[in-house]
């Protein structure tokens, strides 16, 4: 799957697409290919902070448990609710299925994620 | 692969046979069963023969049996969102831990969110509610009926 240029990646497999102050964040194909069938998924609250690199949710698949990492830091503005009922759709289209957004703190954080090119770079020599 | 062509084989891994052995509610060492729980406990006092003399371990088992359990191991159906997984907390309403599930797993084929869990006796009949502890909140499963899956073949005269 082609991974969308607008957005920015992190190392723990993360995607984020920042919008003037606004950001909409989500994991990415290659995450959800790893975990495999997800049936689980737990989000924020709106209103809850999210700092850069920390946990704000969890995803879980038959097998395991993952934490999903704030790509930037930021207060929660809206959350995907259609996914906790339908968490199958996050490996339909996990580009598509974003989980929160936020209102950024401060984008100069962004500054350290990698583009798509350097993601997907990232991922191969990961296997 | 190539020879069970014929037969429609396919590739299964570790996770898949967990949850087979969990709907059908078999012991895996270390989780059900391990040299700190007693056959009593773990609901497989029909393995062990008492009527038939004397072997390593029998005076322990009868002591064991003297006693009453101290746990009993139950069905869990999670009641609210969540998976109860290997080694989470079974808690009391004020959090203290009373119990430990051994092993729980979504299991996709009956589409419920199942364990195997220690609890008090007391709390081990069928529907009764206990709290899970997962990522520190409490959620409710209950006391369900096991095996949690048992293959349609003909009919049981007695459950």
């Amino acid at each position: 799957m082609g991974l969308p240029a607008d957005y920015k990646y992190t190392k723990e497999h993360e995607w984020v697409k920042i919008d003037g102050d606004s950001a909409t964040i989500g994991i990415t194909d290659h995450a959800q290919e790893s975990l495999g069938d997800i049936v689980f998924v737990e989000l924020p609250k709106v209103g809850a902070e999210v700092a850069a690199h920390k946990s704000f949710g969890t995803v879980e698949s038959v097998k395991a448990v993952s934490d999903i990492y704030a790509p930037i830091s930021g207060t929660v503005t809206a959350v995907n609710d259609e996914l906790t009922g339908a968490p199958e759709k996050i490996n339909a289209d996990a580009h598509g299925s974003w989980m929160i957004k936020i209102k950024v703190k401060d984008k100069g954080e962004a500054n350290s994620l990698m583009s798509a090119a350097d993601y997907e770079k990232y991922v191969a020599e990961e296997k | 692969m190539e020879a069970g062509k014929e037969f429609g084989i396919v590739p299964c891994g570790l996770g898949a046979r967990n949850t087979l052995r969990l709907e059908s509610k078999m012991a895996l060492y270390g989780h059900e069963i391990s040299d700190t729980i007693n056959v009593w406990e773990a609901d497989l006092g029909r393995y062990a023969k008492m009527d038939k003399g004397d072997f390593t371990g029998r005076g322990a088992l009868e002591q064991a049996k003297a006693d009453g359990i101290k746990r009993a191991l139950v069905g869990l159906e999670m009641v609210e969102r969540g998976i109860g997984r290997d080694g989470y907390k079974i808690v009391d309403d004020l959090g203290h831990q009373i119990g430990e599930i051994t092993s729980g797993s979504p299991a996709p084929f009956l589409k419920k969110n199942i364990a195997l869990a220690y609890v008090p006796p007391e709390m081990s009949a069928v529907d009764t509610i206990v709290n899970v502890e997962i990522r520190g909140q409490k959620v409710k499963a209950k006391v369900v009926p096991t095996p949690f899956y048992k293959k349609p073949k003909k009919p049981v005269a007695s459950a």
